[in-house]
C-alpha cells in the first residue's frame, strides 16, 4: 500500500485532492462507457446467436447436398468441375467506432455482378445435385459474411468490456477509497500541527507575560 | 482489398471454391498452424475454419481474437455440427458479462 509513507504537507494534500477529482470523474465516465458497451454488446450477441444458428443450418443443408452430389458423381468429375472458379469474392473493410472500439464492417464485391454466375462447369457432365449444393451454399454466403462481421465485433467488444470493467472496479474499490483515506490522514495531521503550534504560542505568550509581571514587581 | 479464406479438411470445404473463396485443405496440426499464420499475416480479412480443425488450433485462434483483423469464424464441417461455434459466442458473453446470460435456457 502506498499509504504507508504519506508526506503530510499542504502540497501533497492539494495533489491528492486533484487526484481524487480526476479519479471520480474517470470512474463516472468509464462506468457510463461500460454500461453503454454492455447494452450494445447484448443486442449484438443476440443477433450473433440467431445468425449463427441460421448459418449453421444452412451449411448443414449445403453439406447434405454435397454428399448427395458426391454419391452420384465421381471424385475426379467433381474436382474438375470446381477446379477453376468463375466467381471470385473480395472484401472491402471499413471500420466503425462504437464507444472507442473499432469494429470492422465488411463489404463484399464479386468479380461478376450476376449472382447466378456461380456454376464454374458445363452442365453436361455433372449431376443436378451439385447445382443444388453450390446454390444452397451461395444462398447462405451473405449471411456467413454478416456472421463474420458480427462475431468479430462481439469478440472485440467483449475484450473491451472486460478491460473497462476492471478499470471501473480498480477505481471504485482501490484508487478512490485509498485517496480519500490519505486525504483524511493529511487533513488530520495538518490540523493537529496547527493546534500544537497554537498551544505552543499560547504557552510562550503566557511565559513572557509572567516574566513581565515578575520584572515589574521587582521594580 | 482483402480475401476470404476457408480452412479445413478437403471434403468439408471444396464447395466454397465455387463461390470464389480461397480454400486451403489442411488436416494436420503442423500444417494448419503454418497456413493459419500465413493467412493472418497476409491480406485475409475473414478466415472460415471447420470446427474439427479449430479444435486442434485453438491456441492460435485465441491469439487472433484480440486483433481487429482477421476474423476467424468457425463453421460446421461435413461430419456434422459439434457445437464448438456456438460455444465461442458463449465464451465471449462470459468474458464480457461474467456469467452466461444468453444461452442458459
Amino acid at each position: 500500500m502506498a499509504g504507508n509513507t504519506i508526506i503530510s504537507t499542504r502540497m501533497e494534500l492539494t495533489r491528492l485532492k486533484k487526484k481524487l477529482v480526476t479519479a471520480v470523474r474517470g470512474h463516472k465516465l468509464l462506468k457510463d462507457k461500460r454500461d453503454e458497451l454492455m447494452r450494445q454488446f447484448l443486442d449484438l450477441v443476440k443477433e450473433n446467436k440467431a445468425l449463427r444458428e441460421k448459418v449453421e443450418q444452412g451449411i448443414h443443408n449445403a453439406n447434405k447436398n454435397f454428399v448427395l452430389a458426391k454419391a452420384v458423381m465421381q471424385d475426379e468429375v467433381i474436382n474438375t468441375a470446381l477446379l477453376a472458379p468463375k466467381q471470385s469474392v473480395s472484401i472491402e473493410v471499413s471500420e466503425k467506432n462504437v464507444m472507442s472500439v473499432n469494429i470492422p464492417v465488411f463489404d463484399y464485391k464479386t468479380r461478376t455482378p450476376d449472382s447466378n454466375d456461380i456454376y464454374s462447369y458445363g452442365f453436361a457432365n455433372t449431376s443436378c445435385d451439385l447445382d443444388d449444393a453450390v446454390k444452397s451454399l451461395a444462398d447462405i454466403f451473405p449471411d456467413m459474411l454478416k456472421l463474420a462481421e458480427i462475431e468479430k465485433s462481439c469478440q472485440l467488444m467483449a475484450s473491451e468490456i472486460e478491460k473497462t470493467r476492471r478499470r471501473v472496479n480498480a477505481l471504485e474499490h482501490v484508487v478512490i477509497p485509498e485517496t480519500q483515506k490519505n486525504i483524511k490522514y493529511i487533513t488530520m495531521k495538518l490540523d493537529e500541527n496547527e493546534r500544537s503550534t497554537q498551544i505552543r504560542l499560547m504557552k510562550v505568550k503566557e511565559m513572557l507575560y509572567k516574566e513581565n509581571i515578575e520584572k515589574k514587581m521587582a521594580e | 482489398m482483402y480475401n476470404i479464406a476457408v480452412m479445413g479438411d478437403r471434403d468439408s470445404i471444396y464447395g466454397y471454391a465455387a463461390l470464389g473463396l480461397n480454400i486451403f485443405p489442411v488436416s494436420d496440426e503442423v500444417e494448419g498452424r503454418k497456413v493459419l499464420k500465413k493467412l493472418a499475416e497476409g491480406n485475409c480479412a475473414v478466415i472460415y475454419i471447420t470446427e474439427a480443425l479449430a479444435k486442434i488450433l485453438e491456441e492460435e485462434i485465441d491469439k487472433l481474437k484480440e486483433r481487429p483483423l482477421p476474423a476467424v469464424i468457425l463453421i460446421p464441417g461435413i461430419s456434422g455440427n459439434t457445437g464448438q461455434g456456438i460455444r465461442t459466442v458463449k465464451k465471449s458473453v462470459e468474458q464480457a458479462v461474467g456469467s452466461d446470460i444468453i444461452f442458459n435456457n
